[in-house]
């Protein structure tokens, strides 16, 4: 048992941190500190940046314009840029799409779309989810309809994810109504600004626009906007659910809020002393810190395993569930800490210049309250649960 | 042994109630709740009416009401709207006055608005920690210093502001036009504001208020519980009525026995916040008040984040939109935790009276 990482891998993340230092933009790292929403075109410039370096692509092979890292490299990759608040990469066309066409894809797909999510010319949203479709994905009922050399489209998609910057959706449609409900869905490319396509902005419980939903009527795309067989694009989606697993944790973002809440544990004074003094908020944070502690481990066994095994197993689960649980604990402390300063609407003070708490806490009652998302996308925490209970317990 | 409401507790109930969920719907509310003022004149008006804020006081100060129980009456009815109205202010207030002997028609009648202004940035909860300072000036006082998180204030022509003088807790009355009032709107909805004064006109109160503050403290705690109740109450009946309509997996998700568990989970911490509230409400006014209303507000804290955090889990991203309204109930069930002492505030009290036994 050895817990370092290899000479090799200190010196990776030596060259990661200084790429960080030297190549991340100020402006960027304080957006992401403040917890705002960011902007379409800051996105798109951090992309830009890591394209240049060739660190965009983090999981696709070096023959399409990836790095080639190891799990744990890009492991690596992602904690330095936690600890340096680099945006997130967005993750449809780059995560989801691309190692999808990479698998399933046809030739003049691959050479066609993959250099486009690369150099940014395409923005990608993914519709998978329906009105009456969620859990139960297989049940979806967006049609797709052959008409000669197109397919035709009608149905809705939901909680599409930025899709109000896409230009461009990968949708699951339903291609056969009488197979059983997973053999008859295929995987296809949509054109947001193709005739019939309506997008509809929803907005979130902490007032925030990040989901959609999108309509279809009557939509045209040609033939070769199938990608892998028609009625397989079930195959495709499970991969897609199973296959980009290994940052599920978010220990680095867990990361991100420990130290923040630290932060504002000793500079919040309450009630003459610094809120690090009140032995029950420092019971609070002390156990989300063990909690933490034992979630990097424990992920980092889950990615030495994928690694070994070439691939992340059904166990995987737990890093989901119990990662977006710290995660949600740790909102949750930052906001507590605020107390009642945390309660203003951000943006909305007629005194702009009038300090609630510490810089940059603005925004904490609104992440606690967005974060509760992440143990329902992605497959909720009770099916991550039913996925553990078949396959781990076999019950 | 009666746990029933009295006659006219009842009426009123059903009177705002009824009200409230006619007139004041969550739509509605959402619609108030937002944007600077906050306030609908015409139904804070409406509300004062049906008795909502008279029922506040007692009759030797102008009321018809004034116990524990008259307060978790109307704050339920509040709770289970969401109303936003600036009436925790008002009650605070109103408690005050009482004390003092000061005249509350205006109060009563809604035509003037008071806000109580305690809570200071370091010192959100504990009034023994305010900082806020007062002096006499002339044959008045004059006072300095910050207040924080004044609910009800971005409205508020009165404030009654608790500042140290000559190292003792005192209130005093501050007009609104004396002061500068930077308001806004809150998180989950209503309006609270900031009050800046540096040397600003002030008219003495009470001048040895610490038990004043207290008791009204009390009252705003119990009133908090009560609306929390209410809150929950009704998330956890659009909860389960979804459990029942909702489908995936061809059949209900209520069919899933976790989702059943849980379910039964949050209606086991309901009924014991309805309990712990209905304790601390006949405490009220009474040697163990604080105590009680302690416990209250430490337990409804953790009930009501189970209630907010369930409920939004157990929808699935349905709750996570503006739209549906069980977001707006669990904004307010969260936010409120920081209001007027959180659940680790309440506990530590607890804590401190078993170590002083
Ligand atoms: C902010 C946000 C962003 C999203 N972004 C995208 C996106 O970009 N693209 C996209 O396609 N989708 C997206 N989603 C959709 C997301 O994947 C779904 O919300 C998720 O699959 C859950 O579906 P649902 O909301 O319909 O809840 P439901 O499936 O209706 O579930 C409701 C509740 O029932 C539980 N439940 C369901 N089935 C079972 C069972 N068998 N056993 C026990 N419990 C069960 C669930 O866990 C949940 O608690 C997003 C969602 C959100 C909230």
């Amino acid at each position: 048992m050895d817990l370092n990482f290899t000479p090799e891998e200190r010196a990776f993340r030596d060259e990661v941190r200084s790429y960080l230092a030297e190549n991340l933009p100020e402006y960027m790292s304080d957006a992401v500190r403040s917890g705002g929403e960011l902007t379409k075109e800051l996105m798109e410039e951090w992309h830009a940046i890591l394209n240049k370096k060739g660190w965009l692509a983090t999981i696709w092979p070096v023959e399409y314009g990836g790095p080639g890292w190891s799990p744990v490299e890009k492991y690596i990759f992602e904690d330095e840029c936690c600890k340096a608040y680099a945006p997130r990469i967005v993750p449809f066309g780059l995560s989801m799409l691309g190692p999808v066409l990479i698998k399933f894809g046809n030739e003049e797909q691959k050479k066609t779309i993959l250099p486009r999510i690369l150099d940014g010319s395409d923005w990608w949203c993914q519709g998978y989810s329906e009105p009456g479709a969620g859990s139960d994905l297989a049940s979806l009922k967006t049609r797709a309809v052959r008409d000669g050399d197109e397919w035709v489209i009608n149905g809705q998609k939901t909680w599409t994810t930025l899709g109000q910057h896409a230009d461009k959706i990968f949708c699951l449609c339903r291609t056969d109504p009488d197979a059983k409900q997973q053999e008859g869905i295929s995987f296809i490319l949509v054109d947001m600004n193709a005739p019939g396509v309506e997008l509809r902005p929803i907005k979130l419980i902490e007032g925030g626009h990040e989901v959609n939903e999108v309509f279809f009527t009557d939509v045209r795309v040609p033939c070769s906007s199938l990608v892998g067989e028609e009625n397989k694009g079930w195959t495709i989606a499970k991969y897609l659910l199973t296959h980009e697993r290994t940052g599920i944790a978010g220990v680095g973002f867990s990361m991100q809020s420990l130290e923040e809440v630290k932060a504002l544990a000793r500079t919040v004074r309450r009630n003459g002393k610094p809120l690090a003094e009140d032995p029950l908020f420092a019971a609070r944070v002390a156990q989300a810190e063990i909690d933490l502690e034992a979630m990097k481990l424990t992920n980092l066994r889950m990615l030495y395993k994928a690694q070994q095994q070439g691939a992340p197993g059904p166990e995987t689960s737990i890093l989901k569930i119990k990662g977006t649980v710290i995660n949600q604990e740790l909102k949750d402390l930052a906001r507590r800490a605020l107390g009642p300063v945390a309660a203003p609407f951000p943006g909305h003070v007629t005194d702009g210049n009038l300090m609630f708490g510490p810089e940059d806490t603005a925004n904490n009652a609104a992440r606690y309250f967005n974060n509760r998302k992440t143990s329902i996308f992605g497959g909720s925490n009770e099916i991550q649960r039913n996925i553990l209970t078949k396959t781990m317990l076999e019950l | 042994m009666d746990f029933s409401l009295t006659e006219d507790r009842r009426m009123l109930q059903d009177s705002l109630t009824r009200y409230l969920t006619e007139q004041y719907p969550v739509e509605h509310r959402n619609k108030v709740a937002y944007d600077l003022p906050c306030h609908d004149h015409a139904k804070w008006d409406e509300m004062a009416e049906l008795g909502a804020l008279f029922a506040l006081a007692p009759e030797d100060a102008g009321g018809f009401g004034g116990s524990g129980f008259d307060i978790n009456v109307v704050f339920e009815a509040l709770g289970t709207t969401l109303n936003c109205e600036p009436v925790l202010g008002a009650l605070m207030a109103s408690r005050l006055m009482t004390k003092a002997g000061a005249d509350q028609e205006a109060l009563l009648s809604g035509a003037t608005k008071y806000a109580f202004a305690v809570s200071e940035v370091e010192a959100p909860y504990d009034p023994a920690y305010i900082e806020c300072s007062a002096a006499t000036s002339g044959d008045g006082h004059v006072l300095s210093g910050r207040k924080t998180s004044v609910y009800g204030g971005q409205v508020a022509e009165m404030f009654l502001v608790a500042a140290k003088l000559d190292g003792k807790l005192a209130v005093f009355e501050v007009q609104a036009a004396d002061a500068n009032v930077v308001s806004y709107p809150m998180m989950d909805g209503g309006g609270a504001a900031e009050l800046l004064m540096d040397g600003t006109r002030a008219k003495l109160l009470i001048a040895d208020a610490a038990y004043a503050v207290q008791d009204a403290l009390n009252a705003g705690v119990v009133a908090l519980c009560a609306e929390a109740v209410g809150a929950m109450a009704v998330t956890h009946d659009t909860t389960v009525d979804y459990l029942k309509q909702r489908k995936q997996f061809g059949v209900p998700i209520g069919k899933f026995q976790v989702l059943q568990h849980r379910a039964v989970d949050m209606l086991t911490e309901i009924e014991q916040s309805r309990s712990i509230t209905i304790k601390a409400a006949a405490e009220l006014g009474g040697a163990d008040a604080t105590r009680y209303a302690s416990m209250a507000k430490n337990m409804i804290g953790r009930a009501a984040r189970l209630i907010a955090e369930e409920a939004i889990q157990m929808h699935g991203g349905i709750a996570m939109t503006w739209e549906y309204p069980i977001s707006h109930f669990a904004k307010r069930l969260i936010m409120l935790d920081a209001q007027l002492g959180d659940t680790d505030f309440h506990l530590t009290r607890i804590m401190n009276a078993l170590k002083a036994a």
